[in-house]
């Protein structure tokens, strides 16, 4: 069951997104545990750099072939970067969730958001908790 | 069985032709004279050229790689894949219908008029509704219809703060989509452990907001509505509408009338109830019926009679409009016509009985060997999960595939939403009972192969002109035209 | 009973299958239905049909119509009588593909997702697009939709349509828009066509799209030049309705700065059958394909690398994307998107040709004929391509009529859609046309008191 890949140094929300704080911005992206209930990711739309995202809201959309996932971004900001290498490969986000599948990078505004985010032991057990649903 | 197809681009051979016109015979001027030069094409349209054998041959070696309901049995749940009778497609075909432009003159069409003011009466009686437009030209356009025609209807009222439509959580994609498209939001309403609207949640989902409810009953499951007097009232009261979505009508006719459940809207859906083919995905006709206080909102025009002439009548100043550019799919009105003319009270209420009747006997059967969630009288289809099969390796899309490799055409995958890995079978009132052992059999066979192999299952089919199409790299890179390498 | 050759259960069959289930009569299987709410006996429909009375009946009702083979016609606007090869007729008769569903089993339906995807790419080769959906109800959902295209692409949400698109599509338009939120607006005409310093003036940013018919509801060819910068200066989307007959002649849409190429496709190989079913047609550049409604066919291989085709990019559509899909159509008209294309490719790259230029040849003849006639006016100045509009002494559904006792089925009344245009005609020529049949018609125009 549980070999799902939770890293450290990352947050995580409910809806499965991560958020990696790197100075004054922070990448977000989507968990190994979300990429593999999509299967096989097949189109992403990015935000466009300089909008603003708020917590909660949906900030970008993932398609695998039969369904739709919004990225609901974990925490307030504006986008200052978007990996454009998902246009040609959205893949990437399925071989490699935390790292050159991270989905846009925004500037952090309230670090406060952070912390009520889950760290990996927490999402560990609310993964582990899904699954038993 | 792998068998490659060229393409007609492939087949092109510079020179062919396909066709005979006959010579112009009016005095010609030079093109540059009609047309401005920066007007006309300067590269030649690039179409194929084949002689007329070479496309029959290749229209024809298509057919064969396509499953009708000619073919076999096609138990498509929602789908209503009954058999097609052949005479539609002969009085639909007749002159007088086929070649019909809608602008004529009323008089020199009298005869479709009288077709299209007859099929109203008909589907009035049938559904116990007041009036019909049969201008929608499929279900997801007759929702749509029918949720303009609700909208007028609550902002000529001066009530027009009533934003949502409430759809039950079992309820097709389409339903959804429609009510964005009317400009309305959505609120699904979940169903219960009984697989029926949840009562309770919709009475704390109903209020002022709430323009109307879609209800498809029987719904998706294939299990009647039993408290649908209660969900009326707990519509109406709040002073919502009640719209029916004629999908699954196949399992009622001249049992129960919608009009009677309280329903202010239906659409049925021509091409599922009333026989007439699907063609590929269309056209189909979704005619929509309404109720007295809601006739001034359908769309222009309506047919009426005056005189003993019949005539187009554009006279409904709180009509929504056009929903077509002209009177709908015609041509399907005529072919569905046939069949009820042919059906007649006795004959549709038979078709709903077997069709109930079918779907029951082969409900039975399966269970033996699969999976049925709500396991209770159904109507004209249900919903099997292939959950436990799934564990063992090969789920309801992997079922459908074993079942393309014996001659069927699989069942309804992966709908409805909430019952997983959802089989969703409904067999018609057209399929004979040995057809529905020879199924259940083959089903059988294949809870065999999952148990014994269930890998292999999980690669077919392996008897198809193609194996298991890639889906993800269709959209992954799509290829949506043929180019000229 | 009429119909009791459809259903195969014999009482027998029902009574051991009731049996098999544990139920003791049909009523059980009802038992869910609240009994205060049933039908009570049999419901009043008209009575049971033989196939031979059927099929007296439906001839008859038939018989009381006349139509485009018992007259001649030069009846068009937007619905037209072009020839249809014998072939049309019966690869579409085919019942593999006239039987089946939506081809949710690619594997077993792999004849009607070629097809489509052939259809696909005749309509891109016609409208020089990048993709096209695999077809929409009618012209009218074709071009209401396309717009919306435009409105989903920009973020925003005002249309501007020119008065010179098909007042039949503008209707649509206008019903469609005002429930959804949408704001349509009209462009002025002048001489018939778009004017296109009004809508310089009325193009602002925001402006979704902006939509014009070539060649125009009065027959008429539309300027494009400069039409398109005009739009994309303010980051609108440019919609041309076009007439896929009149393309293998004229410039195709992309060239003169096309974003959406949308249409009707009733005229390739389709009969009329009083405006329905008709053909919708929806084509776009690459950039626009995941706004685009309905399904679409592409190109895939198998688990052994054979070529093969599917539905794709479903992700837009309503079963997946439910309350946020591109649009609610579930459907569409695969079968007459069959028809379009055994059409295209029986007439194939010199017939397509030889039909449109021999529509412009005729159309050109008989406007030259008629508008010389005493009591009868050209409206408009400008160059048409298979109909235009003539002022006529008279009311035109007298001369009409006057026309049908001659088996002539004669124009449309453009007054109705047009108050200004007052005793005005729109006359339609195609290549199916005589000049002995046109000659007729103006002889019988000159003769009408």
């Amino acid at each position: 069951m549980m070999d799902y890949k939770i890293v450290d140094g990352v947050r995580y929300t409910q809806k499965h997104e991560w958020v990696r704080p790197e100075g004054e911005t922070a990448k977000v992206g989507l968990s190994d545990y979300a990429q593999d209930k999509l299967g096989e990711i097949v189109f992403v739309e990015l935000p466009e750099v300089g909008v603003e995202v708020e917590a909660g809201k949906s900030s970008a959309v993932i398609e695998s072939v039969k369904a739709v996932a919004d990225l609901y971004a974990p925490i307030d900001g504006k986008v200052v970067e978007v990996n454009e290498e998902l246009l040609d490969q959205p893949e990437l986000i399925n071989s490699d969730p935390y790292g050159e599948g991270w989905v846009y990078k925004v500037e952090i505004r309230d670090g406060n958001q952070l912390e009520i985010l889950m760290d990996k032991k927490a999402y560990e057990v609310f993964v582990a908790e899904e699954e038993e649903e | 069985m792998r068998k490659p197809k060229a393409l007609l681009f492939e087949m092109s051979r510079s020179g062919r032709l396909g066709y005979s016109l006959p010579d112009c015979d009016v005095p010609e001027k030079p093109l540059a004279e009609l047309i401005p030069e920066k007007h006309q094409r300067s590269e030649p349209l690039d179409l194929p050229e084949l002689s007329e054998g070479e496309i029959i041959r290749h229209f024809t070696e298509l057919s064969t790689r396509n499953f009708g309901v000619d073919t076999g049995f096609y138990p498509l749940g929602s789908c209503t894949m009954k058999y097609n009778p052949k005479v539609n497609e002969e009085t639909a075909a007749l002159s007088g219908f086929s070649l019909l432009h809608p602008c004529q003159p009323e008089e020199t069409v009298q005869g479709a008029l009288e077709l299209l003011y007859k099929m109203e009466q008909e589907l009035k009686e049938l559904t116990g509704m007041d009036r019909f437009t049969l201008q929608p030209a499929a279900g997801a356009h007759g929702e749509l219809t029918g949720l303009m025609v609700i909208q007028a209807y609550h902002h000529h009222r001066g009530d027009s703060k009533r934003n949502r439509v409430l759809i039950p959580l079992s309820a097709h994609g389409t339903n959804p989509a429609t009510v964005s498209m009317a400009g309305y939001e959505v609120v699904q309403v979940p169903c219960d452990e009984r697989g029926l609207v949840d009562l309770e949640a919709l009475k704390e989902a109903v209020d002022e907001n709430t323009s109307a409810l879609m209800l498809t009953n029987p719904s998706t499951l294939g299990l009647f509505e039993e408290d649908i007097v209660a969900i009326a009232r707990t519509v109406h009261e709040a002073g919502g509408l009640l719209y029916y979505d004629g999908a699954n009508m196949n399992a009622i006719m001249g049992y129960i009338r919608p009009g009677d459940m309280g329903f202010d809207v239906v659409h049925l859906n021509l091409h599922k109830t009333m026989s007439t083919p699907h063609g590929g995905g269309g056209p189909g006709s979704g005619p929509v019926g309404v109720k007295e206080r809601l006739i001034p909102f359908l769309p222009v025009p309506l047919v009426d009679n005056k005189n003993d002439q019949f005539f187009f009548n554009y006279d409904l100043p709180e009509s929504i409009g056009k929903m077509h550019s002209f009177y709908g799919n015609f041509g399907v009105v005529v072919k569905a016509y046939t069949y009820l003319r042919m059906m007649g009270a006795e004959g549709l209420k038979q078709a709903s009985g077997d069709a109930v009747l079918n779907a029951n006997y082969l409900m039975n059967l399966l269970k033996k060997n699969y999976w049925l969630p709500y396991d209770r009288i159904c109507k004209h289809e249900f919903v099997l999960s292939a959950k436990p099969e799934k564990k063992k390796g090969a789920g309801a899309g992997d079922i459908a595939k074993a079942l393309l490799d014996r001659g069927f055409h699989p069942p309804t995958v992966y709908f409805p939403l909430i019952v997983e890995d959802a089989l969703m079978i409904e067999p018609t009132e057209t399929e004979t009972k040995e057809t529905l052992d020879a199924f259940a059999e083959v089903m059988t066979e294949i809870a065999k192969d999952i148990d014994e192999d269930a890998e292999k299952v999980a690669h077919g089919p392996y008897n198809t002109v193609v194996g298991r199409l890639d889906e993800v790299q269709a959209a992954r890179n799509p290829v949506l035209r043929w180019e000229k390498k | 009973m009429g119909g009791k050759h459809y259903l195969p259960l014999t009482d027998e069959d029902r009574k051991e299958m009731l049996a098999a289930i544990g139920a003791r009569s049909m009523e059980d299987l009802f038992s869910d239905i609240p009994s205060e709410m049933r039908v009570k006996g049999k419901l009043a429909l008209s009575p049971a049909l033989s196939e031979s009375e059927a099929l007296k009946h439906l001839s008859e009702l038939a018989a009381k119509n006349r139509h485009t083979d018992s007259c001649v016609s030069f009846m068009g606007a937007g619905i037209y009588d072009h020839f249809i090869p014998s072939v049309v007729k019966h690869v579409i008769g085919r019942s593999e593909f006239c039987t089946s569903y939506t081809p949710y089993q690619p594997e077993v339906s792999q004849g009607i997702l070629q097809a489509i995807f052939e259809y696909q790419t005749m309509i891109c080769q016609l409208t020089g697009m990048d993709v096209a959906n695999a077809s929409m109800y009618d012209g009218g959902t074709a071009v209401t939709e396309g717009a919306i295209m435009g409105c989903g692409a920009t973020r925003r949400s005002k249309v501007l349509v020119s008065r010179s698109v098909s007042p039949f599509y503008r209707a649509i338009m206008a019903n469609y828009y005002d429930s959804r939120g949408l704001a349509l607006e009209e462009i002025p005409l002048k001489d018939g066509c778009t004017d296109l310093e009004e809508l310089a003036e009325m193009v602002d940013g925001e402006t979704a799209s902006v939509v014009v018919q070539q060649p125009n509801f009065f027959g008429l060819i539309e300027e494009t030049e400069g039409l398109a910068d005009l739009i994309h200066d303010q980051k609108a989307v440019l919609v041309v309705c076009a007439d896929p007959i009149s393309l293998p002649l004229l410039q195709p849409p992309s060239e003169y700065g096309a974003d959406i190429v949308v249409g009707e496709g009733q005229c390739l190989g389709v009969p009329s059958s009083f405006g329905g079913p008709a053909l919708g047609i929806i084509a776009a550049r690459q950039k626009f394909v995941r706004q685009m409604p309905g399904r679409i066919a592409g190109e895939t291989v198998d688990s052994e690398g054979n070529r093969g085709y599917v539905l794709t990019l479903q992700t837009r559509e309503q079963h997946i994307r439910r309350e946020k899909a591109a649009s609610n159509i579930c459907s569409n008209q695969a079968l007459v998107a069959l028809a379009a294309s055994v059409y295209m490719a029986t007439l194939g790259r010199q017939g397509m040709r030889e039909v449109a230029e021999q529509c412009i040849q005729k159309a050109a003849y008989a406007r030259e004929k008629i508008s010389a006639l005493k009591g009868y006016e050209e409206v408009f100045p400008g160059r048409c391509f298979k109909e235009f509009a003539v002022k006529v002494p008279g009311k035109p559904a007298n001369l009409n009529c006057a026309l049908l006792e001659k088996n002539i089925l004669g124009g449309v009344d453009l007054e109705p859609f047009y108050p200004e245009l007052k005793q005005t005609m729109l006359f339609t020529v195609t290549e199916k046309r005589t000049a002995e049949e046109i000659n007729t018609l103006v002889r019988e125009l000159e003769g009408w008191k």
